[in-house]
């Protein structure tokens, strides 16, 4: 760090300081890396696919296959490098498109009040009475089953978390006094919404998409368990727990590690969220 | 008074809502592609049987007239037909549902039992070792897929040290049946079958811890902040000088007050408790409602499914809004001004 002592350099000391927003922000870029180099880092690049080697299957993890080897005989930890593609990739875009419908929607609710906060709102809170998975299950049951259908079912109903925590905040400052001097001023009601209200739900917008990477994924995974997520042969880490799940307590790497490795990579999302949430000081972000 | 035109607001609310929920589920199952028809009877059947079906179903009618049958007929009570088993879907809803219903009460009391008292122990040593640890455990509660937690539950309670049942709601040789409540639990004790109570007991267990951990976190997390935000308060500080006895300010001026943000939350949380159901209930072969659906959805009969959705949000109203109910019983504010805090 250079000598000054900017805004920035402060939050980035705290946030140093801060034990688990240091080790959740390691594991995300640990799963990022993971991620984009899958093809280059992993040691069996061609067991993504229907691979079959039966003569290596149901090999417990050694430095050979550092999770042991699956019911055909493909490497685990190859294909959870590449179901953690799978992942992001279906958090990435349910939230690319919850995210700024929800912050939209939330900020016009906010501020302009009346009727569209009462259609907005009430709307939103039908949407909450659906629990997402369940969503996502009736969705692909008309659909079939696929990850795009899968991201189109979530993003169905994560906005509505973003639009109510975007719409608590405008609401607060709705009536203070930097947004009555834009209006006097006679800024425009885009120039309000976008320039003056926008930047004050930043770091919670921040604080919310880190946690909610973690939840995301945990939702993908669950629907993958169940079926009706990603469809093989593509390496999903809920897919693999649900294959391996048959071969429990005897092969328990077959599922309990591609298991963890969900668990890791929520957790560093979580607790990356966790630590951003006390440097940004905004307590109410869930 | 302000109390009941409070609750007469929002039961009048619930009921929008679930006209909302029973639009989306119908856009779900009918506007969007996919015939449910063909669906039904796989891709095998020709396309006489299939316009059979249709005509049966009602799905050659005008849409507005095809959603006022399935509402009028919701709000009556009536699901329709399992498109597989030609069984009416309330029949096969309410034989499973009671087991999932008992699951939920389960898991929400013990989410209280320990979550309350860890938040707390949290609020009482903050920032010590107690807090960090509670505050490790919320998070990974938060993080830990359920189906791994049911996966691990089930391998360590059931295969190694061999001390749990790991599938089912009662032992095979059990003849306790919930006929009364249907849970099974209340049941065998207004029965007396004291057997049958334990035998039930050590089945909902491990299906209760996995389904708990996401929810026992999130109310230690909000009991920690509200007990924290609480005790911070002036007229603690003024009760103190009064020379008010500590129990008292601590149970009824702190805690009391302080109770009310995690049962706000449980409103929320019950959306992710029944998602989460459908998977726990899966591993331990629950016979409840979510096992029902997951079988529908893989089937691909719509109207079970539909069905199933249908039960799942108003499950959901149902509990916010005795939620709002017991909010206003803690919080007198909530009662006298008629208004959520």
């Amino acid at each position: 760090m250079s000598a000054a002592i900017t805004p920035g350099g402060r939050r980035w000391r705290r946030f140093r300081r801060n034990p688990t927003a240091v080790i959740g922000l390691a594991i995300v870029l640990v799963v990022l890396f993971a991620a984009a180099f899958a093809p280059w880092i992993s040691p069996y690049p061609s067991h993504v696919g229907a691979v079959v080697n039966f003569r290596a299957r149901h090999q417990p993890p050694s430095l050979h296959y550092l999770f042991g080897t699956d019911n055909v005989g493909r490497d685990i930890f190859s294909r959870v490098l590449f179901g953690y593609r799978i992942s992001l990739l279906l958090a990435g875009a349910v939230l690319g498109v919850a995210v700024p419908v929800g912050v939209a929607l939330g900020l016009i609710a906010g501020y302009f009040g009346g009727w569209v906060e009462t259609i907005i709102m009430r709307v939103n809170d039908i949407s909450l009475a659906i629990p997402p998975l369940v969503m996502a299950l009736a969705v692909t049951t008309v659909l079939t089953p696929s990850l795009l259908h899968s991201m189109l079912a979530i993003a169905a109903l994560w906005w509505t978390w973003h639009t109510r925590l975007i719409y608590s905040i405008t609401r607060t400052l709705r009536h203070q006094e930097f947004i009555e001097a834009a209006e006097t001023l006679g800024a425009s009601k885009l120039h309000i919404l976008f320039r003056e209200l926008l930047p004050n739900c930043a770091s919670a917008i921040l604080v919310k998409v880190s946690l909610d990477f973690g939840f995301v994924i945990l939702v993908g995974a669950a629907l993958s368990y169940l079926g009706l997520g990603v469809q093989p042969p593509t390496p999903d880490l809920g897919t693999m727990v649900a294959a391996g799940a048959d071969f429990l307590p005897e092969r328990w790497w077959e599922a309990l590690l591609p298991g963890a490795a969900i668990l890791f990579v929520a957790l560093g999302f979580n607790l990356l969220g966790d630590g951003l949430r006390d440097l940004f000081d905004v307590e109410s972000v869930r | 008074m302000e109390f009941v035109y409070f609750l007469i607001r929002r039961a009048l609310w619930s009921v929008v809502v679930l006209i909302g929920l029973s639009m989306t589920i119908f856009v779900i199952a009918r506007v969007l592609p996919g015939d449910p028809a063909r669906m039904a009877l796989g891709p095998r059947a020709s396309q006489q049987q299939v316009n059979q079906l249709k005509a049966k179903m009602g799905l050659n009618l005008p849409l507005v007239e095809q959603y006022e049958r399935f509402a009028v007929g919701a709000a009556h009570g009536d699901l329709g037909l399992s498109l597989l088993s030609q069984r009416p879907v309330n029949d096969d809803i309410a034989a499973t549902f009671a087991a999932t219903l008992e699951l939920v009460l389960v898991t929400i009391v013990f989410a209280f039992a320990v979550g309350v008292p860890l938040g707390v122990l949290a609020a009482a040593n903050k920032d010590s070792w107690i807090d960090n640890l509670v505050r490790l455990g919320t998070i990974f509660g938060a993080v830990t897929p359920s189906f791994l937690l049911a996966l691990m539950l089930q391998v360590l309670a059931g295969y190694v040290l061999h001390a749990l049942p790991t599938t089912g709601r009662t032992s095979p040789d059990s003849a306790a049946v919930a006929d009364i409540t249907g849970l099974l639990l209340v049941d065998t004790l207004m029965k007396g079958n004291f057997a049958g109570f334990v035998d039930a007991f050590k089945h909902i267990l491990l299906p209760m811890i996995a389904l708990s951990a996401a929810t026992t976190g999130q109310i230690a997390r909000i009991t920690r902040a509200s007990v924290i935000d609480v005790a911070r308060q002036d007229y603690i500080e003024a009760a103190r000088a009064f020379g008010i006895p500590s129990f008292v300010r601590v149970f009824k001026y702190t805690l009391r007050p302080a109770f009310v943000p995690p049962l706000t939350i449980l409103g929320l949380e019950f959306a992710s408790l029944i998602g989460n159901a459908f998977v726990v209930e899966l591993v331990f072969s629950w016979p409840g409602m979510a096992s029902y659906g997951v079988r529908a959805i893989l089937q691909k009969d719509l109207n079970a499914v539909m069905g199933v959705v249908m039960i799942s949000g108003l499950f959901f109203v149902i509990a916010n809004f005795l939620i709002d109910v017991a909010v206003g019983f803690v919080d007198p504010r909530v009662r006298i001004s008629g208004q959520r805090a």
